[in-house]
């Protein structure tokens, strides 16, 4: 389990990074924490010709809330996220989610932006930016460019980014109010990748209806998802428990998930609605709590 | 290529391909065959070093990234006159070892643990480790041992 | 003073090296060799009709590349038959590197060797291998059915071998039985899967004519042999060590694997040193797998519970060979009544040829699936006749010893239980367990609408079996003692423990004895780790080297004090005349002494060297005859018969209906392997082989696809369970000695993983009030059985 050989390239700079990745074509890939990409390459199920490597670009290296906005360098490790003061009081959903990838090895090493671009549909950081309407910048050889979340997966491990496009920032708007949140993920054993997961967020009115609700589900088709349909029958309502048992029974149209051998599409389908239950209870109890 | 790291404190050269993995240039061009290699896919973490302090895999990591940093094996655990990290003795004293290749890996993790948090609950202990695989102890004596160690190194002036 | 450290917790005396980074596995040996990789199979079964290694040549840095046809002699026969039986119908071991058919996912077919591992992998893309693939034998029950895809092309079906043995009348039985009742129960494939793996190494030295080999192995004296055979070496010339061990848990004890006579011919026949250090990927599709099997039982019971009759028809999955014979099944068959006494009793097993990886022992061998049967079926038993199930167990106890099973066991003598106290051993759980209390909290937790269950189980486990093993002991004119056993651990602490027994023989301190494990140089013969029996064996193999040494140096030192031998004591290290203890021989100088020669280095050598004179006084040469020089025996020890560890286990568990999760609350074990040399380490080899245990009833499966793909052959999709699975183990102890060996000791490697799957099965059986009759049960087979999806 050797991976094949490589040219390695170490820009300094993401200018140079998107010229070398321009200049080596398809066949060069881009590294950042390598979680993903680097056991692929021990299994020779990804061979690239190429790694233009992005740890040495200091400009991608920050993690920090401007104002209402998570902003994430490309190499921002999950790490330096699960460190920024105050982010679970914060949102909720983003400390329970990161606390929630691999260990903690995994975690001092990979980074959101890799996740995002690898864009796996069991992975966390595409559902916090699906659920936190977020956004990516990416530079290529045309320039920077953003692109929205909701337009960014398109299907298993295949986002809009270009081949000669590089991930460089993330943004989260992290909302305010009473918002409560929560990330909740079944998984055989700690630290996997889940059989399903939810993420969901509930900021609640004064007069205790559902102001705006989010809900996010990952492992359950080729993309994390937001469920339209469970939000909708949140927002504006009372979030009572047949409520919310309604809202999570409807995410049953809008999830897909696959048979595999950790668990047939019956099975992931129960479990899916049994996280979305969970995690849209603890956020509505959180807003709760933020408005007591 | 070449490419120069500080291993355990001392600066170290080797000239090797950018493909081969950080754990392979420790083990076989440096001689430090105490970091071992389970499952070079990043599950097992018998390959567990610290990297600036941090906990990596060093299977999922090329020599040439770690070029700079300062990476600590478990053969720089000890002190240098020799004497046990108290980590070490309390693995030792609470039998949390058996055939011993998991160990270093799990070394190495728990010290990180424990220069972050020095009074860690056993869950936390457990949560913590659980990125490493052993397949001889069922655990319960390595975690002991990591809370013996914390309850010790906590009493120390 | 007399010192004891029999019984003590002893830390260990291996940790310091393996703590600090110094530990010598395999793969720290020979940095500079060349690397070998290997070929292997894409198909489950096919037609070999074509290698092209010509591009794989060409790749800078590769020595050379071999197949089959480069095999010749002893190297182009089939793999040896490790355990043979006449009632192996069809014997079929694997050629080192597939001759024209491939039989299993995985099998080997070419072997490159380059200058490193990369380069080594490099090749292996480069190689064409035409395949004509054939229909492959996968699920068990269709491969033991009519009309099955054969798994070998040369047969007519898949029945590798079938026995059948009987005890008592059990028609009669049946007949006379108030209550009758058919089960099916089923265990699924997995494996031992150590951290490391497997490794050979390999230096052939052209100018010494010697071969010397570092192979991860539980038992390198028959590897040593064999090697010596196939190159037509003296044995002296082959030497194999088996340095640190990372684990085995059985799957490093099979001679041969392909690789182990591959790697050392490629070593001489290229001239350099040759590695393989084998990969995760490969210890999937290439290192053996075990447990699994389908039981059909046939139970006849009294209105009391007791068990009047037992009939299994089961099936084991062999793979694809059988170097280890029928030995699995057999041990299934033999350990299936357990702690009950079965006075009519029947089986039939079939073992079945699939095109999967080959099995052969992973802790516990067989033991697990017969616990897991008879556990089910007391439960059931218990059930439909809405018995206690524990009185039941108490009813059905064996309770007199020696106790005749009445079937034959796997060392191919009655199978016949030694020692034991079964009701004590239950009492002593019960009481850890505070059984009324916990089932006041279970009806507490019902209750309140949590799905909580207890469950037991119960195991017999036959270890310490022959045929034998040896111990060397030396004693050395510094003062330290050398021992050597043939076979190495691969964690079970020999180092520690053979040093307390020779510390405690010879009174000297722990730290002066030295063990040296698994090293053909130091100990030729021996057979190996494995079957929960070194300690056992070469344990008191070790006492029998120690006492003769020890006679030996009484009789010098009597010599030399002007006493009779029975008049010395040992202690402290030293020698001295019962009654005087100044009038002592330190025992290194003894052993100086005890050989007439001069190469003395000290003062106390020289001092010894002078007593050399004493020491073999009046005789008529400088060394009477029936005298040898130093104070060192070998010894040899063999058992008359395997003794039986038993124990008892409980976990409370509470499943989430929602996710299928099963949490265990509580786990409690009790266990009795005689007389513990080191609780600390007994201790350890229990929470270890729970460990596996709990895997193997919750997580683990080696899962193929129907084509004979292996679906999971990463530590990502193989789920072992981590530190956050785990439950704390309360661990109680009960010591019946064994009558049959002068230590009282059984084996104690196994017994953990015995009765996990049974005592978890019957613990989600009782909170889902529904049989679990399939192990493991994935939280998916959780939500099916407890009727929240449809069975997929």
């Amino acid at each position: 389990m050797k991976p094949a050989a490589f040219e390695y390239l170490a820009p300094r700079s993401v200018e140079e990074a998107v010229a070398l990745l321009a200049e080596r074509g398809e066949d060069a890939k881009v590294i950042a924490g390598g979680q993903s990409l680097v056991p692929m390459m021990a299994f020779r199920l990804a061979t690239p010709a190429a790694l233009v490597d992005l740890n040495g670009v200091s400009e991608l290296d920050h993690a920090r809330v401007d104002r209402d906005t998570l902003v994430l360098g490309a190499t921002a490790r999950h790490r330096s996220v699960q460190e920024l003061a105050g982010l679970r009081e914060r949102c909720a959903m983003v400390a329970e989610a990161v606390g929630l990838i691999g260990h903690p090895p995994i975690r001092n090493r990979g980074t959101a932006g890799g996740s995002i671009a690898h864009a796996d549909p069991a992975a966390e950081w595409p559902a916090l930016l699906l659920a936190l309407d977020g956004e990516v910048d990416a530079m290529g050889p045309g320039g920077r460019r953003t692109i929205a979340a909701a337009d960014l997966f398109r299907t298993y491990f295949t986002t809009a980014l270009a081949p000669d496009e590089i991930l460089t920032e993330v943004r989260l708007p992290l909302p305010a109010g009473a918002v409560g949140s929560a990330f909740v993920e079944v998984a055989q054993r700690h630290g996997d990748f889940a059989v399903a997961g939810a993420g969901a967020l509930m900021i609640v009115a004064d007069d205790g209806s559902v102001a705006d609700a989010r809900l996010v589900l990952i492992g359950v088709r080729d993309t994390a998802v937001r469920s339209v349909a469970a939000e909708t029958i949140l927002r504006g309502a009372s979030p009572t428990d047949p409520v919310l048992d309604d809202a999570t029974n409807a995410i049953r149209s809008e999830i897909d998930p696959v048979s595999d051998v950790h668990g047939s599409s019956a099975y992931r389908r129960r479990v899916a609605i049994a996280v979305a239950r969970r995690a849209v209870t603890l956020a509505r109890d959180r807003a709760h709590a933020a408005v007591a | 290529m070449d490419v120069t790291l500080s291993v355990n404190g001392v600066s170290r050269t080797a000239s090797v391909e950018p493909r081969i993995t950080l754990a392979d240039v420790l083990r076989d061009e440096l001689g430090l065959t105490g970091t071992h290699v389970g499952c070079e896919h990043g599950v097992c973490g018998a390959c567990t070093v610290l990297l600036d302090g941090r906990s990596v895999r060093s299977c999922l990591l090329f020599a040439v990234q770690a070029a700079g940093q300062e990476v600590t094996t478990v053969e720089g655990l000890a002190a240098a006159d020799g004497t046990l990290h108290p980590l070490q003795k309390a693995f030792h004293d609470a039998h949390g070892l058996q055939c011993g290749f998991c160990t270093p890996g799990f070394l190495m993790a728990a010290r990180e643990l424990l220069d972050e948090n020095p009074s860690p609950t056993e869950s936390e202990v457990r949560t913590w480790l659980s990125g490493n695989l052993c397949r001889c102890t069922g655990y319960q004596n390595i975690v002991d041992a990591v809370l013996l160690a914390a309850e010790r190194m906590r009493g120390a002036p | 003073m007399t010192t004891r450290l029999f019984g003590e917790r002893v830390a260990r005396s291996e940790d310091r090296r393996l703590l600090t980074g110094r530990g010598r596995y395999t793969g720290d040996f020979e940095p500079a060799a060349a690397h070998a990789a290997f070929v292997r199979s894409d198909f489950a079964h096919a037609r070999i009709t074509g290698i092209d290694v010509a591009a794989a040549q060409a790749v800078p840095g590769v020595l050379d590349v071999f197949t089959y046809a480069d095999l010749a002699d002893g190297f182009a026969d089939r793999l040896p038959l490790l355990v043979p039986s006449d009632k192996l119908i069809a014997p079929r071991t694997q050629h080192a590197l597939a001759k024209d058919e491939a039989c299993y996912a995985g099998e080997v077919l070419a072997m490159v060797v380059a200058r490193d591992r990369y380069v080594a992998e490099d090749a292996l893309e480069r190689i064409v291998v035409e395949y004509e693939p054939l229909p492959a034998a996968v699920d068990l029950d269709r491969a033991a059915g009519p009309n099955a895809p054969l798994a070998h092309l040369d047969m007519t079906d898949n029945l590798a071998g079938l026995v059948t043995e009987e005890t008592g009348d059990v028609d009669a039985a049946f007949a006379a039985a108030p209550h009758v009742y058919d089960w099916t129960l089923r265990m699924e494939r997995s494996a031992s899967m150590p951290i490391e793996t497997r490794g050979v190494v390999a230096r052939y030295d052209e100018r010494e004519d010697r071969l010397l080999v570092h192979d991860a192995t539980q038992a390198p004296t028959g590897v040593r042999f064999g090697l010596a055979m196939l190159f037509g070496m003296d044995p002296d010339r082959v030497h194999v060590v088996a340095p640190d061990v990372g684990g085995g848990f059985g799957v490093k004890v099979i001679q041969f694997y392909p690789e182990e006579v591959l790697v050392p011919w490629a070593a001489r026949r290229l001239g350099v040193p040759v590695k393989w250090i084998e990969d995760r990927r490969e210890h999937f599709l290439g290192s053996n797998h075990e447990r699994g099997q389908i039981h059909h039982v046939h139970v006849g019971a009294a209105d009391d519970g007791r068990i009047l009759a037992l009939e299994d028809r089961f099936l084991h999955d062999t793979g694809a060979y059988c170097s280890y014979g029928l030995i699995l099944p057999i041990i299934t068959a033999a350990q299936l009544p357990g702690p009950y006494d079965l006075e009519n009793y029947r089986y039939e097993l079939r073992s079945i040829f699939t095109n999967t990886v080959p099995t052969s022992p992973f802790r516990g061998a067989g033991r697990p699936h017969a616990a897991y049967v008879m556990e089910r079926v007391i439960e059931r038993v218990s059930k439909e006749l809405n018995l206690d199930s524990l009185d039941v167990r108490r009813r059905n106890f064996v309770k007199e010893f020696p106790h005749h099973v009445g079937v034959t066991f796997q060392d191919g003598g009655p199978t016949v239980y030694d020692s034991g106290d079964y009701p004590k051993g239950l009492a002593t759980l019960l009481e850890q367990l505070d059984l009324e209390r916990t089932r006041t909290e279970i009806a507490t937790a019902r209750a309140e609408g949590r799905t909580v269950g207890l469950g037991f189980g119960a195991y017999v486990e036959g270890t310490g079996i022959g045929p034998y093993e040896g111990a060397s002991v030396s004693i050395n004119p510094d003062g330290t003692v050398s021992v050597a056993t043939a076979h190495g651990s691969q964690g079970q602490a020999h180092e520690t423990v053979f040093a307390q027994v020779v510390a405690d023989e010879l009174q000297v301190p722990f730290e002066r004895v030295h063990v040296t494990t698994g090293d053909t140089r130091r100990l030729g013969f021996g057979v190996g780790t494995f079957a929960s029996r070194t300690a056992v064996v070469a344990g008191n193999a070790v006492l029998l080297a120690t006492t003769e040494v020890k006679r030996q140096a009484a009789a010098v030192a009597a010599r030399i004090l002007e006493v009779a031998p029975e008049d010395v004591v040992f202690a402290d290290g030293a020698i001295h005349v019962a009654g005087a203890p100044d009038r002592s021989i330190p025992l290194g100088r003894l052993a100086m002494a005890s050989n007439p020669t001069r190469y003395a280095f000290g003062a106390d050598a020289e001092e010894g060297a002078k007593l050399s004179q004493l020491a073999y006084e009046g005789g008529d040469r400088p060394l009477p005859e029936g005298s040898h020089p130093g104070l060192a025996a070998t010894e040899y020890y063999s058992p008359t018969s395997g003794v039986f560890g038993f124990g008892f286990h409980a976990a409370l568990v509470e499943i989430d209906l929602e996710t299928g999760h099963v949490d265990i609350l509580r786990y409690v074990v009790h266990h009795d392997s005689g007389r513990i040399i080191n609780p600390m380490v007994v201790e350890g080899q229990i929470h270890g082989g729970v460990a596996q245990g709990i895997g193997g009833a919750l997580y683990e499966r080696i899962a193929y696809g129907e084509e004979g793909q292996m679906l999971n052959a990463t530590f990502m999709d193989f789920l072992m369970v981590t530190a956050a699975e785990m439950p704390r183990i309360e661990e109680v102890h009960t010591e019946t000695p064994s009558p049959n060996n002068p230590l009282g000791i059984k084996g104690v490697g196994e017994a953990g993983t015995i009765p996990v799957s049974a005592t978890i099965a019957n613990a989600i059986s009782d909170a889902l009030n529904t049989p679990v009759d399939h192990m493991p049960v994935t939280p998916e087979e959780v939500l099916t059985l407890a009727g929240k999806i449809e069975s997929p």
